[in-house]
């Protein structure tokens, strides 16, 4: 058995790098392939991982408002294709929960949520001449 | 062995029935279940005791549902079945009575379920564990996982929520015919347009019904079926596939293991979805019906808005597609799949009053699971 598997404490190595302020996902060491969510072996070809930063590039791939009776706000759900490959659900914040569209290009950020770190991602345009999160 | 291998035509359905499929308030699911299979039984003069091959879940299933189950009925079947991925698990059951059957490891199937969700909680009762990489932004499952699927199919082929809300009215239209359906006061698209928003693009009446209700029907070697009390009912073939358990990881949301499981049914059985007289499909949401009928090959991938508009899925209409009113309108106790296996049964019979298809001779019933997550259909015929 390589050291590696045993190295590799899924939840817990993603939860205490994002406390860190960084948004890693996972990477075969024989194929290259991306993979989220965090495993202890790669799906499919079963080789060892790796883990590696995101670059924090997405895509909304489609998106859904969870409506909430007033005055709480509706909520956004979207599944964001990160530039890896890998696709994820997430939230897109900075804009009303409505108008977050199917192929808007969107930003890894990584905020405070009650139960700890979270992945939340912020239109692309939002950012433009400002400092990526 | 070929892939599209079945043991066609072997085994049949012998006996079927529902009980309480409205709200059934003082039942627990096994005594739901416990009716209807007794009842099933007995439209075949069979009972209990015949019964060695049991297959079994209930809305408050965790361990050892059909053990108890089996206790319950006073039996010791040689096979107990008590796998749960998600409501297409009877479909599923069917397939794999039909080959222990066929194997004769089994000489009577009996498939059955109950649920009291709707008297015991009011709400559809939980399926699964919340996962942590999608529950922590907090979707409300399971409609938020279909609305993800029915935005990613508006985006791509230009579908409408009015397409949507003409498979809720196909709906309603059918379950108004049907004295054993829960909602048939009439809805019109002006009802659909009006009803509120939940989990966008979905709405309240793109969503299944909550309620009670036990089901269960009988299996034998189709030799054996000829001598019992019931008209039998043929199973041509069935099969079963799967994408993904979470939504996030579904690789494509406009196409569902139907495609693939479909295709091998169809060429177990013979038939292509042109030979198909009545299709009853697992509608926990209007956009399921879209999907299924595609990935059927009712219509090429990405009409299945356009198909259903001008009321083609409604009575009266070129396809008559879930005749006792469906998930949306009929009953959903929040495990649907053996309800479809009955109305088909009960339409290949020739016993569905009002709402009889007539002259039908095939039909295709099809159980859904979790999030589009497993699929698993069934070809029968008349016998």
């Amino acid at each position: 058995m390589p050291d590696s598997i045993a190295e590799i404490k899924p939840d817990e190595q993603f939860t205490a790098f994002l406390a860190e302020g960084r948004f890693m996902i996972q990477r075969g060491v024989e194929t290259g392939t991306h993979v989220f969510f965090p495993r202890v072996v790669a799906p499919v070809t079963g080789e060892d991982l790796e883990w590696v930063e995101a670059s924090g590039h997405g895509t909304v791939y489609s998106t859904t408002v969870v409506r909430k009776r007033p005055p709480e706000p509706s909520l956004n759900i979207a599944l964001i294709d990160l530039a890896e490959g890998p696709r994820m659900m997430s939230r897109v914040e900075g804009i009303d929960a409505a108008d977050v569209r199917i192929g808007m290009a969107v930003r890894a950020r990584i905020v405070t949520a009650e139960d700890g770190p979270l992945v939340v991602f912020v239109p692309q345009d939002a950012l433009d001449g400002k400092d990526a999160a | 062995m070929t892939t599209d291998a079945f043991p066609r035509g072997k085994t049949a359905i012998v006996g079927v029935s529902t009980f309480g499929t409205g709200k059934a308030p003082g039942y627990e699911p096994h005594d739901l279940a416990a009716i209807a299979a007794r009842n099933a039984l007995r439209e075949a003069g069979l009972t209990f005791a015949d019964v060695d091959g049991l297959f079994y879940t209930n809305s408050a299933d965790t361990f050892g549902g059909g053990t108890s189950f089996a206790q319950y009925l006073g039996i010791q079947p040689k096979v107990i079945d008590n796998s749960r991925p998600g409501g297409n698990v009877f479909e599923t059951w069917l397939e794999r009575a039909a080959w222990l059957l066929d194997a004769g490891l089994i000489d009577c199937a009996l498939i059955a379920y109950g649920s009291n969700q709707a008297s015991a909680s009011g709400k559809l009762a939980r399926t699964s564990q919340p996962w942590p990489y999608e529950a922590r932004y907090q979707p409300i499952n399971p409609v938020s996982s279909y609305a993800l699927a029915a935005a990613r199919h508006m985006h791509e082929f230009g579908t409408t929520r009015d397409q949507l809300g003409a498979v809720a009215v196909a709906a309603r239209q059918w379950a108004m015919l049907n004295p054993e359906a829960f909602k048939r006061d009439p809805m019109t698209l002006d009802d659909y347009r009006a009803s509120r928003l939940v989990s966008d693009p979905l709405s309240v009446l793109d969503c299944c019904l909550v309620t009670d209700g036990g089901a269960a029907i009988v299996m034998t070697r189709a030799d054996r079926a000829a001598d019992l009390k019931a008209k039998p009912v043929r199973i041509l073939s069935a099969a079963s596939g799967t994408t993904h358990h979470n939504i996030s990881t579904m690789p494509d949301l406009t196409r569902t293991a139907l495609a693939e499981c479909g295709a091998r049914a169809y060429a177990a059985a013979g038939l292509g979805p042109q030979d198909i007289d009545v299709v009853e499909l697992y509608d926990a949401f209007t956009i399921n019906t879209i999907l299924f009928l595609e990935d059927l090959g009712f219509c090429p991938k990405g009409e299945g808005g356009r198909f259903v508009e001008g009321g083609t899925i409604a009575p009266g209409g070129s396809l008559p597609v879930n005749t006792n009113g469906g998930g949306l309108s009929c009953t959903h106790p929040g495990m649907y799949g053996l309800f479809t296996i009955i109305e088909a049964v009960r339409q290949l019979r020739g016993t569905c009053g009002e709402r009889q298809v007539a002259g039908a001779r095939t039909a295709i019933a099809q159980g859904n699971g979790g999030v589009l997550s497993a699929q698993a259909l069934a070809i029968l015929a008349t016998d």
